[in-house]
């Protein structure tokens, strides 16, 4: 039974219907070969890991189901602390990164010691690990006893946070800054915007929305790295970890706050990607604009 | 009554590669001016440097009489108001809606107040055809509609002079004729005009004065009728006989 084609030159949507039966066919197996490929690799490794012979001790060390039960519940609690470290980071972190970046570009001679002092910033914070400056801050500031200036851990720790953030998210900032056409620029200003004019309504808008995925993925790193602030010594879901841990001697919790910040962390990353997706979609249907 | 741009001598190189050397051009108001000559022969950069976006090396260019763009203490932003171009590339904003792109500078720099800066918009729009694309982002524009906006964007400054740098080089040759019946619709209407172009066609029938510009000077200058019809010097009629071949 073959269908007449419409006439030529007809204002339709044209398919033959055996070409698309053909389509159909080979995505069904396509689906079917991928999801059992998947299954078969995920049975294979775990056959593998299940017959090694330390196995039956690192199941009870690492994946006892008791110890996630005992341990979960202040696991959770304590990873409101990383929540709120988190919170309360991320905003200090855009306004502060955008303004070190925007110092950066200032060209005028009178700002130069503020464009020496940005420069200055970044490369030292940049080239600084993170768990240092947490360190650093941390445990030295409260020993310089200052009136009126907190001894809190999780303050310093999270300031450590955002002065090491920062500087990566202003780099970031100003990648996106110069990735914004100097037509752009040039358009704005021969409009008779002034500078700041053009900075604000013209280059900034279109430099935020460019760098919108590499900021996306520095706030998952964020969100893992609140962590880090462990050392300092307030309970947050790393250290409530080790306590449990070393009072059981298994380390089931440890994996559970492993779990914990991956259920965090993997809806922010199908974001990031649907976000730079939607992007490069709109940049493919954009062109010279 | 003195000239509305006066640029004399004027200089300007790019690494150490002179452009302009010691261009002289005068424009009365309500002139319509075409720049022509080969690509690199300083079109674009004598456009620019009207509009301040490019510092000269030496000489002057004075707008009205008073203003001395060439000055390097003159402050610029209040020339661009007074100085509209557009370019080859459109250069609008992809971020903002055409209607947005046009009230912009006039918003911001003019201070005009929303409504006001919006109707007197979409007035241009209409007058430009374009109004049904005022809530359009530019992506959404063909070659002509943008560069139709890009145009109405300057114009929405109200200009004494306004600048065209190869307006339609990046157009489809379809779309070409729209954009220039605007300028058309410009020159009509007195403003003055200074417009680099390769469409000898359209030069020919809109000019007033044709300027045709080699080795960064003005080689030779006249009515349509005299650079086209009877060419002077040997470097203009090598161009035309190149061009118009």
């Amino acid at each position: 039974m073959t269908m007449t084609p419409p006439a030529p030159g007809a204002a339709v949507v044209y398919k033959d219907p055996v070409r698309q039966a053909l389509a159909r066919r080979t995505a069904r197996r396509n689906a079917l070969v991928g999801m059992g490929s998947l299954i078969g690799f995920t049975v294979v490794i775990a056959l593998l890991v299940s017959r090694t012979p330390g196995w039956p001790v690192v199941q009870e060390t690492f994946f006892s189901p008791e110890q996630f039960a005992d341990s979960l519940p202040g696991l959770l609690e304590a990873f409101m602390l990383n929540v709120r470290i988190f919170l309360i980071a991320e905003p200090l972190i855009l306004v502060f990164s955008l303004v070190i970046a925007l110092t950066r570009t200032l060209r005028a001679p009178i700002f130069l010691p503020l464009r020496v002092l940005a420069t200055i910033y970044v490369d030292v914070f940049r080239g600084v690990p993170t768990i240092l400056v947490i360190f650093l801050l941390g445990f030295g500031v409260p020993a310089l006893r200052l009136q009126g200036v907190p001894n809190d851990p999780v303050f310093w720790g999270t300031a450590a946070l955002v002065l090491s953030y920062s500087a990566y998210v202003a780099e970031v900032f100003r990648a996106g800054i110069g990735s914004v056409h100097p037509s752009q620029r040039m358009a704005a200003r021969s409009l008779g915007l002034s500078m700041a004019q053009t900075n604000r309504f013209v280059v900034l808008p279109q430099a935020i929305r460019n760098v919108v995925p590499p900021l996306l993925n520095d706030f998952i790193s964020l969100q893992k790295d609140t962590a880090l602030v462990a050392v300092l010594g307030p309970i947050e879901v790393l250290r409530q970890a080790q306590i449990d841990a070393s009072s059981t001697f298994n380390y089931t919790p440890y994996v559970a706050a492993a779990l914990i910040f991956i259920a965090l962390t993997i809806p922010m990353t199908r974001f990031a990607d649907w976000v730079q997706a939607r992007m490069a979609r709109r940049q493919r249907a954009g062109g010279v604009a | 009554m003195s000239p509305l741009l006066e640029v004399s001598g004027v200089w300007k190189s790019f690494d150490e590669h002179p452009v302009l050397r010691g261009l002289d051009l005068v424009v009365e108001p309500h002139q319509a001016v075409v720049l022509i000559g080969a690509s690199g022969s300083g079109k674009s950069t004598l456009l620019r440097c009207i509009n301040g976006l490019e510092s000269v090396d030496a000489g002057r260019i004075v707008l009205d009489g008073d203003v001395e763009v060439s000055d390097p203490r003159v402050d610029l932003d209040k020339v661009r108001r007074r100085v509209g171009i557009v370019f080859q590339s459109y250069n609008l904003f992809p971020h903002m809606t055409v209607l947005d792109n046009i009230t912009l500078a006039p918003r911001k720099v003019v201070k005009v107040g929303g409504a006001r800066a919006e109707s007197e918009a979409m007035a241009l729009l209409e007058r430009f055809g374009l109004a049904a694309k005022a809530r359009d982002y530019p992506d959404r524009l063909s070659g002509g509609q943008a560069q139709r906006a890009a145009i109405v964007r300057a114009l929405a400054m109200q200009p004494e002079l306004m600048l065209f740098d190869e307006i339609t080089s990046a157009l489809d040759p379809l779309l070409v004729g729209e954009v220039l019946d605007a300028v058309r619709d410009l020159k009509s209407g007195g403003l003055t005009i200074v417009m680099a172009t390769h469409e000898m066609g359209f030069a020919r029938e809109v000019a007033d004065r044709v300027c045709f510009l080699h080795d960064g000077i003005v080689r030779e200058q006249g009515t349509p009728e005299q650079v086209f019809g009877s060419p002077q010097e040997p470097e203009t009629r090598e161009f035309l006989a190149r061009v118009l071949a």
